[in-house]
């Protein structure tokens, strides 16, 4: 597939805001003590974010003046779903970061979040994993990453925020939280590789055409410069590349920032340091952009097998 | 009364309660729900052994649907070193076998009006639909929202945005002229199997056994496209015969 950035932007970013939300939500839970003051504004951070990962969405859209029509196919559609459930995420954090406002502290809040924040992950994730001849996304793995990648990032994210603001009690909790996460969604993701490494398409330029034929070529697809077909479903960046692009988000998306975050927690930085987790944050950032658009190039779809050769 | 609304209103009806709808006079252009099982499935049956790849289907498809209800299909830079535009049909080339043994075949390819459509149940808006009343595949331009995903869902690429309107297209089976009582009755029929030279695009229902196509089908072993993904493709293709210049079954 051709990565779409609209997309990349969006699912990283989402899942980021899904992530912090989710890590203070069970903070508060947990009944750990932190200010008020600091998840309000962590809560408005996620907010500023999820409403950016919003406009990227309708930026994907030929039509985005016609984007509520999408709420109508919830029964069959994953995207449906998505679009649905992302707006109510948006509207309960709202509540929640108003209600802690007001003073009001109900554990019902800081649960429904965690709730709708885990629809939305899962939302997100079918929508590629329900793809069944897409073989790099239809498998369980995908949703898996998804949120496994979340999480991760939103815990650097909640642990930067707490190193910054000095919120001793979140980081203690939030750090180590952020390593295991950030070690478990790189064990997850190189799970993923090695199926998509190993994995047998389904689909052969014989059962495309039905021509049994062991020496099949294409000689035309049809056109000479070019469709929507050859532009949405080939990424026309080399080999070469795609490896690069697999190295980076290995090490800017898990292995910096775990190293980095074993550096705060190990004792080599002063407890409560902030560097080294503003450099987990700062390296996550592109590693999680390329992990994305990996995740979107390494897909082959089946329809590239009729659009090989111009002429 | 405000148009948005009343859609909102009428798709709730029809999700909730299909008993609603009487079985006796159904609405013109009735949705199919998934997993349905037709009685009628109008689709295209096409003959390897005759297409010489002239491209007269791609054309004529072309001047029909961008003059039609379906169009305009836009072409961006005609003249220019790129040029691109949207298209409901190809007609592509493969060779066959080994030099010298080799054989051409050309091979025309449009949406296959799938009977279990993996594009119509993700579509957010409901812009993607099967007719219940003869299979026939299309997209509401008005309520397309130009997402793709129909087209990401589609094995066979079938699908082509159109650029300059940003909604998807698709072969629709020229369903502007099947049923025109104004055409005379010989040109009610896609324009694609009106223009091919050699005969080699037939149309019917496949549903009826005793139609042109499902004879075809039957007595000359018409297969689908990509059956691993139990998509049921309406349209088939005819194989080639057996011939001695490559010796197999290609």
């Amino acid at each position: 597939m051709n990565p779409a950035f609209s997309v990349v932007i969006f699912t990283t970013i989402a899942g980021t805001a899904q992530g912090l939300v989710v890590t203070l939500a069970l903070a508060m839970l947990a009944g750990l003590q932190i200010q008020a003051g600091f998840v309000g504004a962590a809560l408005i951070l996620a907010e500023a974010m999820l409403l950016i990962g919003l406009g990227a969405s309708f930026a994907h859209l030929g039509r985005p003046e016609r984007a509520w029509r999408a709420v109508l196919m919830w029964r069959t559609s994953w995207l449906s779903r998505e679009v649905i459930v992302l707006p109510a995420f948006i509207g309960v954090v709202a509540l929640w970061w108003l209600a802690l406002r007001m003073g009001v502290t109900t554990p019902l809040l800081p649960f429904a979040v965690i709730v709708v924040a885990a629809a939305l992950w899962y939302c997100t994730a079918m929508i590629y994993a329900c793809l069944r001849f897409i073989q790099e996304w239809a498998q369980p793995l995908t949703l898996v990453n998804f949120v496994l990648i979340g999480l991760s990032s939103g815990l650097m994210l909640a642990s930067a925020l707490a190193a910054f603001a000095g919120e001793g009690a979140l980081l203690r909790v939030a750090g180590p939280c952020a390593l295991v996460a950030t070690l478990m969604a790189w064990a997850t993701r190189m799970l993923a590789l090695r199926h998509n490494a190993k994995l047998k398409h389904k689909s052969t330029l014989q059962s495309a055409t039905g021509i049994n034929s062991p020496n099949l070529v294409q000689k035309s697809m049809g056109m000479s410069a070019g469709s929507f077909n050859t532009r949405e479903f080939f990424h026309g960046r080399t080999l070469a590349l795609l490896k690069q692009v697999k190295l980076g988000f290995i090490v800017l998306c898990f292995a910096l920032p775990a190293f980095f975050a074993l550096l705060a927690l190990g004792g080599l930085a002063k407890e409560g340091a902030t560097m080294p987790w503003a450099l987990a944050v700062l390296c996550q950032v592109p590693g999680l952009v390329a992990e994305r658009w990996f995740f979107f190039a390494q897909a082959k779809h089946p329809q590239n097998l009729y659009y090989q050769v111009v002429s | 009364m405000i148009q948005w609304l009343k859609d909102l209103m009428q798709s709730n009806l029809s999700g909730d309660a299909p008993a609603r709808t009487k079985p006796s006079t159904p609405p013109p252009s009735a949705r199919a729900l998934p997993g349905e099982t037709l009685a009628k499935q109008l689709a295209l049956v096409i003959d390897l052994n005759v297409c010489v790849g002239c491209h007269a289907c791609v054309t004529s498809c072309k001047q029909w649907n961008t003059s039609g209800s379906a169009g305009p299909l836009a072409d961006e830079k005609p003249y220019g070193a790129d040029p691109t535009g949207t298209f409901f049909n190809r007609v592509q080339t493969y060779e066959a076998g080994i030099f010298p043994g080799t054989e051409t075949i050309h091979f025309p390819k449009s949406c296959l009006h799938c009977e279990d459509p993996p594009c119509v149940p993700v579509c957010p808006t409901g812009a993607s639909y099967k007719r219940k009343e003869d299979g026939i595949v299309l997209v509401d331009y008005d309520k397309c929202i130009g997402c793709k995903y129909c087209a990401w869902a589609c094995p066979y690429g079938a699908r082509e945005l159109d650029e300059e309107r940003q909604v998807m297209t698709k072969c629709t089976l020229c369903v502007d002229r099947i049923y025109d009582e104004k055409l005379p009755k010989e040109d009610r029929k896609p324009a694609c199997v009106k223009a091919c030279p050699t005969g080699a695009r037939l149309f019917g229902d496949v549903k009826d056994p005793e139609s042109e196509v499902s004879k075809a089908i039957r007595e000359r072993g018409g297969y689908a496209l990509m059956p691993e993904w139990e998509t049921q493709p309406a349209n088939q293709y005819l194989p080639r015969r057996k011939t001695d210049v490559v010796g197999g079954n290609s």
